[in-house]
């Protein structure tokens, strides 16, 4: 992507799956077998199917993997958003978001130093305006790339 | 653009004298079965007491119930010596039942599947893929022996096996296929998975689907996925299999070959002829078959003759998409209701994809049918909202139309069984 705006909005990628038995292990094992990492997960449910979506060091080869293996994948962007590990962080950007009106459609979070910085994941109906909205307040949102860089180790390095 | 133009444009009154010569010679010569021996005997019946194609009505209808308690030879009109076939239905609502063929039966059959396919526009030049099971099916072999018989080249690839299929055709430059409508659409997975788009990376042009009710939009999907035109083929292995009536270039019906077949659409229930333009159960008379003549065979496929002539110039009515057979009708509290309606319905809706099953359960007193549709792979935004939306919106359509609420399950695109052969629409779970 060209534009600057876009660098900073990470990809989620979802996933169609009934809603029975095997179904994520099916998903994960494929994963695995490719090496690629798993960030974060979050499961929405209907009564007989549902999306998994997951936040992954290499989206592109995931989709790529998945949808080999017969499975519908859709590459979606997110935003990531860091904050302080530490009470009232994650407040201050709902309050953010709800004030200008920006719906969230899924969130969840990770943890990457303890008390010290966390990932949260925001799946939004504006995507740009909020974007840059919480660039604007101060926060700091990361791109796929900048996702992988904050690895607590770098175990490829040792 | 005819095939044999003094046949396919005769006129009705040189017809009728045509079907009325060959319906003596048919009645005389199944009088020689035993069955309809028999049959002729108890009802004081004589081939010479039909003077007129209005005494057609005399004689009994005859049953796929018929064939199968007169199986093997009950029906056998011609010496054994004189066979050189013989073919056995797919046997899929009950036991099989078998036809036998001369020489000359063969030979006419082939002559009216290469008449079908050229009338379609199929010419010399042409690389015929014949994408279906050859062995007791009929709709393997009548179409290979009429798309020699047109001198097209033939490649017998038979059912399944979807990435050879692709090869084949790649390297072969095919340009017609003859495949099951169901089977066309699965194949569609399977060129994306290997990266292959048929309107740019082959030479197909045209294909024949049949052996299976399939609506409009089904066919246009066909089309639109491979990039040619599809004509819809009837046919059915009593009246010899493929060629029965065929699409002519104008895809508005199917011309029924009557030199070959005298026709009847009769209600169902009272058993009565019905006007051309009603809708009913197809009966036909074998007009030139030796081995085996049938005399006004329920088909149980539920049509009607549309009226009025056909701009291609050929004299022979035609039929309209067969709507469904008389058993394949599911009657749920107390509503008659057809596959083919909840076919038509679910491909008229954006997010649909290629394949379904509709899966009949009983709970306590009360029915159920649960309809699991694959979702089109494009359509997918990741959005799980979107989703339940699709799923209302098919339960809503479905239940405008049969007026009872399906419950319907989204699956997986490629996830509900596949077959190489006809496609298993129903399952039905309730017990008597």
């Amino acid at each position: 992507m060209e534009r600057e705006k876009d660098e900073m909005i990470a990809q989620q990628i979802s996933i169609f799956a009934e809603n029975k038995p095997g179904r994520l292990a099916a998903v994960t094992h494929i994963l695995a077998k490719e090496k690629i990492n798993i960030r974060a997960t979050t499961i929405s449910t209907s009564d007989t199917f549902g999306v998994i979506n997951l936040l992954v060091d290499d989206p592109k080869k995931a989709q790529k993997v998945l949808t080999k293996a017969g499975m519908m994948v859709q590459m979606r962007h997110v935003l990531a958003v860091e904050l302080g590990d530490k009470p009232g962080a994650l407040d201050d950007l709902t309050q953010l978001l709800s004030k200008e009106n920006v719906n969230i459609n899924n969130a969840y979070g990770f943890v990457v130093e303890s008390y010290e910085r966390a990932i949260f994941v925001v799946d939004v109906d504006q995507i740009e305006k909020a974007e840059k909205l919480v660039e604007k307040n101060g926060f700091k949102t990361l791109d796929t790339e900048a996702l992988c860089a904050v690895e607590p180790f770098h175990y490829s390095k040792y | 653009m005819f095939w044999e133009k003094g046949i396919e444009t005769i006129e009705k009154d040189q017809l009728e004298k045509l079907q009325l010569e060959r319906l003596r010679k048919t009645v005389e010569r199944a009088s020689r079965s035993s069955y309809y021996g028999k049959i002729f005997k108890e009802k004081r019946f004589f081939a010479e007491d039909i003077r007129t194609l209005s005494d057609l009505v005399k004689i009994p209808l005859t049953t796929k119930d018929d064939l199968r308690e007169q199986w093997p030879y009950g029906f056998l009109a011609a010496s054994k010596d004189e066979l050189v076939r013989m073919h056995s239905s797919s046997g899929m609502t009950g036991r099989a039942t078998v036809i036998f063929h001369t020489q000359s039966d063969i030979d006419s059959w082939t002559n009216q599947v290469a008449r079908c396919m050229y009338m379609a526009g199929m010419r010399k030049s042409d690389v015929f893929q014949n994408m279906m099971t050859y062995a007791l099916f009929t709709g393997g072999l009548g179409f290979h022996y009429g798309a020699e018989k047109l001198g097209a080249m033939v490649i017998p690839s038979g059912a399944g096996n979807s990435k050879r299929q692709i090869q084949l055709m790649q390297d072969f430059d095919t340009t017609v296929m003859h495949v099951i409508p169901s089977y066309a659409l699965h194949l569609t997975t399977v060129f994306e998975e290997v990266g292959v788009d048929p309107k740019k990376d082959t030479r197909l042009r045209m294909a024949f689907i049949g052996a299976e009710p399939h609506s409009e939009k089904m066919r246009r999907r066909i089309e639109d996925f491979y990039g040619v035109k599809a004509f819809n083929s009837y046919g059915l292995s009593e009246m010899n299999g493929p060629g029965v009536a065929f699409e002519c270039p104008r895809q508005n019906g199917m011309h029924i070959w009557e030199d070959a077949y005298a026709v009847e659409i009769i209600n169902p229930h009272t058993l009565d002829p019905v006007p051309d333009g009603e809708e009913g159960e197809l009966v036909l008379t074998t007009l030139n078959r030796e081995g085996m003549p049938l005399l006004r065979y329920r088909t149980k496929d539920l049509t009607r003759v549309i009226p009025g002539e056909c701009p291609c110039g050929r004299t022979h009515r035609r039929l309209e998409r067969i709507k469904g057979r008389t058993d394949d009708m599911m009657i749920l509290k107390g509503v008659n209701i057809f596959p083919i309606q909840i076919e038509k319905k679910l491909m008229d809706i954006a997010g649909v994809g290629n394949n379904f099953l509709i899966i009949l359960e009983r709970r306590g007193f009360s029915d159920e049918m649960i309809v699991k549709v694959e979702v089109q792979r494009e359509y997918f935004s990741g959005d799980l909202k979107q989703l339940e939306g699709l799923r209302k919106t098919i339960v809503n359509e479905l239940k405008s139309d049969i007026l009872i609420t399906p419950r319907v399950d989204l699956v997986e695109p490629d996830s509900l069984p596949k077959t190489e052969g006809k496609a298993k629409r129903v399952i039905d779970n309730r017990e008597d």
